[in-house]
């Protein structure tokens, strides 16, 4: 099981959380024209790495705040969690 | 190559089995090749099988990394079925059904393939209509489906609950009475048999570790056993899919999840069909060894571990005693994890790319073992003639961006949300 630092609670067991996807995915700017290739960057296209992945996760069951969790796909190890507006040098 | 028949088996029984000539032989690359398939698993090895058979290109090299039937070729729960509402997934799954029919035969390799049905459970009036609908188009295609009510679930299927007190009364089902299961390294083994017979070279332990391309085209592979040069590269390697598209500079419509199973221990026959859970994700199926053969969701975020993780397991068991309450009196004998290609829209891409010469089987999601033969004829065909067959035109990698999404039960990455 993941055993998972919320930033705002500490650490909680996986079973309290929900996977948010890439978190480094950015969505096309309001108010400004988007191209269909903007969408299919944002909607759909993925990365996907093996390796470390900065990903977000939602503390569904506890504080509710969304959260950035630094994990590897591979090892399942977690590095480090931050808040959502942390800025994370991947 | 030595035929497999009964005579077969008792003239090696007079020389006690030690004389059988090896499946298929274990090669070293050789430098240049026609078409490299990379990636050993079901699909690579029947794209291999077609290509020789139907399109008479045989110099060929399928590269895997681990070993021959290691992949998710043996780690999938054997269903085959070709339930589908759209047309482009019935008419493609319903090509595969006609070639698992006679796939022992063709390939002289007994897969167990058994038309057992599978049975979908309805938890209420809406989704008997919403099955009723998805049969209709099915029969509309020439797939088989058949409405059951209530009491016809309980004729076939004695052991589901059909109690007073339960959360998510059976309404009935729907079923397709030619779905079944097959076995599946066997599926692997009969594949890898007739295409290395036919000259196919099968490369096991051998890593791709980059791509040689100038001028917007393939002319090789580099691997950790040396440089292979291909006119045609075609990729079939599920959920490492994205790991090969990065060395290409390609962001895919896909990510790369963890798929977990398990089997009971043995008991004697008690499930005659494939039976799905309809309020949630399970689905089960008893072996020829007696074990029940059980898989759900996903684990539900981004892994390429193939092992999974026991909050998911404890999930998917719980939707499993829901159906069949004798499942918590049984041990269970083994668990283990796969790594999936979720494409977005829960459908398939078998398509060329702008490599010209680099052609693309990727996003299997839950049901890359059903497609194994005709993921592999029309992979074959569109490798071998450089375009799509009319089976996998749907299939395009540019579906997501032009919006012709196939959305059959609008299941993508995040399918807990649906």
């Amino acid at each position: 099981m993941l055993y998972i630092k919320c930033p705002y609670c500490g650490y909680r067991s996986q079973n309290e959380f929900a996977y948010g996807g890439d978190a480094t995915i950015k969505r096309p700017e309001l108010n400004k024209e988007v191209t269909d290739k903007e969408w299919d960057n944002f909607v759909y296209l993925r990365k996907s790495p093996r390796g470390k992945h900065l990903e977000l996760w939602h503390h569904v069951s506890g504080c509710r705040q969304w959260i950035k969790v630094l994990r590897d796909t591979n090892t399942h190890e977690i590095f480090n969690t931050y808040k959502s507006e942390d800025k994370v040098e991947t | 190559m030595q035929k497999y028949s009964v005579l077969s088996l008792i003239k090696n029984a007079f020389s006690s089995h030690k004389d059988w000539e090896v499946a298929w032989k274990d090669q070293d690359p050789k430098k240049e090749y026609d078409v490299v398939i990379i990636g050993g698993g079901g699909h690579g090895l029947a794209t291999a099988y077609y290509l020789a058979k139907e399109h008479k290109i045989t110099n060929i090299a399928v590269i895997e990394k681990g070993w021959i039937g290691g992949g998710n070729i043996g780690r999938n729960t054997t269903i085959i079925r070709s339930n589908y509402m759209h047309d482009e997934n019935g008419l493609f799954y319903e090509k595969g059904m006609e070639l698992w029919r006679s796939m022992s035969q063709d390939l002289n390799y007994n897969v167990m393939f058994s038309p057992r049905g599978i049975i979908n459970l309805a938890h209420s009036d809406a989704q008997m209509n919403a099955y009723a609908r998805r049969g209709n188009s099915m029969r509309l295609n020439g797939i088989d489906a058949v409405l059951l009510n209530r009491q016809e679930v309980k004729n076939k299927v004695p052991i589901l609950d059909f109690s007073d007190n339960v959360r998510f009364p059976i309404f009935g089902g729907l079923m397709q009475p030619s779905a079944g299961t097959a076995r599946h390294d066997a599926v692997a083994w009969g594949y890898a048999r007739q295409a290395d017979s036919m000259g196919v070279d099968i490369v096991q332990h051998c890593e791709v570790t980059g791509f040689d391309i100038s001028n917007g085209k393939i002319k090789g592979i580099k691997t950790s056993r040396g440089d292979i040069k291909a006119k045609k590269v075609g990729l079939c390697v599920a959920g490492s899919t994205s790991i090969l598209a990065e060395m290409l500079n390609m962001t895919l419509p896909i990510e790369t999840h963890l798929l977990q199973a398990c089997v009971s221990e043995p008991i004697k026959p008690l499930l005659d069909h494939v039976v799905t859970f309809g309020a949630g994700h399970f689905y089960c199926s008893q072996s020829d060894k007696g074990e029940m053969v059980m898989g759900g969701d996903l684990d539900g975020y981004n892994s390429y571990a193939q092992r999974g993780n026991l909050p998911t397991l404890q999930h998917v068991l719980t939707e499993g005693i829901a159906m069949f309450p004798f499942l918590s009196k049984l041990k269970m004998l083994r668990t283990w994890g796969g790594i999936m290609d979720m494409s977005m829209d829960g459908s398939p891409i078998i398509d060329k790319t702008h490599i010209q010469g680099l052609y693309l089987n990727c996003g299997w999601c839950y049901g890359g073992f059903k497609a194994t033969p005709a993921s592999g004829f029309t992979f074959a065909h569109t490798i071998a003639q450089d375009k799509v067959h009319e089976l996998n035109a749907g299939y395009r990698l540019d579906r997501f961006s032009t919006g012709y999404l196939i959305d059959e039960k609008g299941l993508g990455t995040k399918t807990w949300i649906s």
